[in-house]
């Protein structure tokens, strides 16, 4: 077994506890690199270089092996995210049901396209190619809860009231 | 755990089972969460303590009862009454119904045509159990099957059921279930996986969501007598991490199994040991593809290999690797209880054994449906699906999602099974059936797979990173009404070279969409080439 | 002892080791297959589908580079299919990126000019995409022109197999997959690189060469490729 790395995370921040868990979990081995990505983006919400870089030297990953692997899968996100965000379905049972259209609506209102964070960092817009929940199609996930009886009409409307609900 | 004891315990939970006058059971896969039926429960519930009927009456949460369009969908037994888009002011008038007349206003009758032509064998304990109590699911058997495997049944005897079944690969491509088992049996190697795929990432396919919410220890049962047959020790569950509450269940799931003995070493005090891990998918459909799906597991980027060696060569690690897909997996255990000829005896000679589908799209009842193979697709749509909605026109159902193609009106009564779906240009797949009306455009289906397919290339080779993205253009200039002649010839040749050329399914199936829409629907094309300029 | 398999390249008898492939007896024998990804010395990963050949008996076409030989078997290495495709390969790389001959390093010695000619790729009927894509001359030796690049990964397979540093991989995917050092740090400031160059010399196109060189002066070491293999084998023994 190689011997783990002694690195020291990138602050004392007390996250980085679990995703030292999860390494030690894994035995530090290098294919325990997604799980610990996962790990860093829940508890930090995006994968940053300090972070790659701690991830990739404690499990003897090559850094650019590491940069390859978080930009391959579209479930990491290397920039901080918003504090809401929407994802508009767009798979084949939503998008037949118009969910372009909702994208739309919602970029139109947001003044944003598709994947991007609005300029005070409140609002995300984000695409899914399916989230599963093709019964209720079409479907948002608005800050992790999945919505339906959606329209490209009332999609702004009930975006928002989901959102100041919560806040 | 010897016999009587297995039987013990079993009866136990049957007696606590039982013990109960009435089950109310909701059903608490995604679909109907979303459509609120957690605060049903809540509501069932509070209801149930206010009357003091505690101990007469059990709500429980199951998994998908079939009718996901009108959820929240609930089942009472053992009146066997379902109801539909319950709310949770319903709560009184449900339970004052019990055994009696069902609620009128919300009964959905077991003799509606949803019901009718469906075959529960992968679901069947799906809407029956706690998805996370495992006591629950033994009471419906669970682990039956693998203790009569591991403790009455030799490697060969399991493979011989499993290849007698005719059970094929539920993921897609329909290979020859126990012949997979069996060539990874047969290799020599000292250490061998199991991996179950549960990377479900066609667009309108939520078959194996479904049955990881619904019931995932019929999906460990199944990996642990594959591992059993194959002389394997250790098994993965790779997992879509979009599927939040299918993981959660499935990992609630591997503890229980553990605990009592199910997963683990020497389980039923035999020399045989396995243990399951889960693996998190993180958003790339090509991981779907076994080869990605296990460079995936090894923590690297989801780029498929050449194959030949196939994975029961050298798979996870290099070593000897069986991957099946969910349904595969839910398949086994009630051919190992009900026998190889029960199950050869369902569906149809060349693709034995009933198919999931997700029905969506422009169709009255939307949901997740169990029929034998065989069944005709007018069956499915005009039958348990109701047809079409707001009296439009059926115009095709698109099967296979993005490595599939849309089959007209004119084939609708081909039966349902891998051969016959294949001549028509599309594929089984893994389950995903969307139905669409007039109003949809076939052009534009056909793009929107292939920004699909687009964005979810790996880019290792050429032709599936150029071509799908040469394609998209090409389909976009047909959207927009701008194309020429020239452009509908080189599409057809794109077509053919990326599906000859490209490395993996996914390149290779990729321009299956275009391929089908422009055998059928070739008019649609045509009317979007823009009329010649006349040269000034 | 390894068996030896006795099979047909286009009509010709050839025999081959177990684990050799179609490609490397092919080879052996001067039957010219055309190769991007590939290089000797690498491991194989199939991935320009340049070297596809057809085998009697399957309907699929393989990749000579990956496909171990097998008794028997019958390859047609140069069917008009084949040709055709071939061509739309070569012509996709040229669409996807911003191939300028006339102004490159590699002119008169880039592998993918050289095929484009000896295939009859003249022009294309593909779009054209014009990517905006970078060039990074951080570096005080060398230099990455992304416009070039064809995504062969002979640099981070080089880097990684033979070099042991591991300073290129892929990153993104689909038609954005790039070559990157490090986390997409400048080459300069990259802390694994060792300047060793073997990645610039195996880069089949201008895509990595040494700065100051002008147009078609990039000419690539070709002595430095056999070594490669020689070391793999060194290793293997």
């Amino acid at each position: 077994m190689v011997r783990p790395v002694e690195v020291a995370p990138p602050s004392d921040d007390k996250r980085w506890r679990i995703i030292n868990a999860t390494m030690r979990r894994y035995g530090y081995k290098p294919h325990a690199l997604i799980e610990t990505l996962h790990a860093v983006q829940e508890a930090f919400g995006f994968l940053d270089d300090a972070s790659l870089s701690f991830v990739a030297q404690r499990l003897n990953v090559p850094m650019s092996k590491a940069y390859g692997v978080a930009t391959f899968y579209h479930f990491f996100s290397l920039k901080p995210p918003a504090r809401h965000n929407c994802v508009i379905c767009l798979g084949t049972a939503c998008y037949i049901k118009g969910s372009d259209q909702m994208l739309k609506s919602l970029g139109e209102a947001y003044g944003i396209e598709e994947g991007e964070i609005t300029p005070d960092s409140e609002f995300a817009l984000l695409s899914a190619r399916c989230v599963g929940g093709c019964g209720q199609a079409p479907v948002a996930v608005v800050d992790g809860e999945v919505v339906s009886g959606l329209t490209p009409d009332n999609v702004v409307a009930m975006v928002r009231e989901k959102i100041n609900h919560a806040s | 755990m010897h016999r009587e004891e297995f039987e013990q315990i079993v009866q136990a939970e049957r007696d606590k089972h039982r013990a109960y006058e009435h089950h109310i059971n909701v059903c608490t896969a995604l679909g109907c969460v979303a459509y609120g039926s957690e605060k049903v429960v809540d509501a069932l519930e509070a209801e149930v303590k206010e009357r003091g009927l505690e101990h007469k009456c059990k709500i429980t949460g199951v998994g998908c009862l079939g009718l996901c369009g009108n959820g929240p969908i609930m089942k009472t037994e053992p009146d066997n009454q379902f109801y539909q888009s319950v709310k949770p002011s319903d709560s009184a008038d449900i339970i004052d119904h019990l055994g009696k007349e069902p609620v009128k206003r919300i009964h959905l009758p077991q003799n509606s045509p949803f019901f009718i032509g469906q075959q529960r064998v992968v679901l069947s304990n799906a809407g029956k159990i706690d998805p996370e109590e495992i006591e629950s699911a033994l009471a419906f058997g669970a682990y039956r099957a693998l203790f009569q495997a591991a403790t009455e049944m030799t490697p060969t005897e399991v493979l011989r059921e499993v290849t007698a079944s005719g059970l094929r690969g539920r993921g897609g491509a329909g290979y020859p279930t126990g012949l997979k088992w069996s060539t990874v049996a047969k290799m020599d190697d000292t250490i061998k996986y199991i991996v179950c795929n549960g990377d479900e990432g066609d667009p309108g396919a939520f078959m194996d969501r479904s049955i990881m919410e619904s019931d995932p220890h019929r999906i460990l049962e199944g990996m642990a007598i594959a591992a059993y047959a194959v002389g394997a020790t250790e098994g993965y569950i790779y997992v879509r991490a979009e599927y939040g509450l299918g993981i959660q269940r499935l990992k609630k799931a591997i503890r229980q199994a553990e605990k009592m003995g199910f997963l683990g070493n020497n389980i039923f005090d035999s020399p045989f040991s396995f243990n399951v891990q889960l693996r998190l998918g993180a958003g790339a459909f090509v991981c779907g593809e076994e080869t990605a799906l296990i460079a995936s597991i090894e923590g690297q980027r989801g780029n498929p290999r050449p194959r030949p060696p196939y994975p029961a060569m050298s798979g996870l690690w290099g070593h000897s690797t069986l991957i099946n897909n969910v349904e595969t997996f839910a398949n086994i255990a009630p051919i190992i209880l009900n026998g190889s000829e029960w199950f050869a005896g369902i569906g149809t000679k060349k693709s034995a054994g009933t198919k999931v589908f997700a029905l969506s799209g422009k169709v009255n009842r939307v949901g997740l449906i169990e029929v034998p193979m065989g069944i005709t697709l007018r069956q499915i749509i005009e039958g348990i699906g109701g047809g079409i909605p707001d009296g439009r026109a059926f115009k095709a159902v698109q099967t296979g999602g993005p490595s599939g193609g849309c089959i007209p009106q004119e084939h609708l009564d081909t039966p349902v099974d891998y051969e016959s779906l294949r001549e028509l240009g599309s594929i089984m797949g893994s389950g995903g059936m969307v139905i669409m009306d007039d109003t949809s455009s076939m052009v534009s289906v056909a793009r929107y797979f292939m920004e699909f397919c687009m964005d979810e290339s790996c880019g290792k080779c050429i032709p599936c990173r150029v071509g799908t993205a040469q394609m998209h253009e090409l389909l976009t200039r047909f959207v927009d009404k701008e194309a020429t002649e020239a452009d509908l010839e080189l599409l057809e040749e794109l077509c053919d070279m990326v599906s000859q050329t490209s490395l993996c399914g996914l390149g290779q199936s990729a321009p299956n969409p275009v391929m089908s829409t422009l055998r059928y629907f070739r008019d649609e094309y045509l009317q979007c080439i823009a009329p010649a300029q006349e040269p000034a | 002892m390894m068996p030896v398999k006795t099979f047909k390249i286009d009509g010709q008898d050839v025999s081959g080791r177990e684990d050799e492939t179609i490609l490397e007896i092919a080879r052996e024998n001067d039957i010219f297959l055309p190769t991007l990804c590939n290089i000797a010395g690498l491991k194989p990963v199939g991935a320009c589908r340049l070297c596809m050949v057809e085998v009697a008996g399957s309907n699929k076409l393989l990749p000579a580079c990956a496909t171990r030989v097998q008794e028997g078997m019958e390859v047609t290495t140069n069917s008009e299919r084949l040709q055709k495709y071939r061509r739309m390969i070569l012509e996709m790389l040229f669409v996807e990126g911003n191939h300028i001959c006339s102004v490159c390093v590699a002119n008169g010695h880039c592998e993918l000019q050289w095929l484009a000619e000896k295939l009859g790729v003249d022009h294309t009927r593909l779009n054209y995409m014009f990517p905006a894509k970078e060039v990074d001359v951080s570096h005080y030796r060398y230099a990455i022109d992304h416009n070039r690049c064809i995504l062969c990964t002979r640099c981070v397979r080089v880097c990684a197999e033979i070099e042991g540093a591991h300073t290129w991989d892929v990153s993104g995917r689909g038609i954005e997959a790039k070559v990157v050092t490090d986390l997409n740090t400048p080459w300069a400031l990259s802390e694994t690189c060792t300047e060793c160059g073997k990645c610039v010399q195996v880069c089949p196109t201008g895509a990595l060469f040494k700065k100051s060189r002008a147009v078609g002066e990039m000419v690539k070491d070709g002595q430095f490729l056999p070594y490669l293999k020689t070391m793999r084998e060194v290793d293997n023994a």
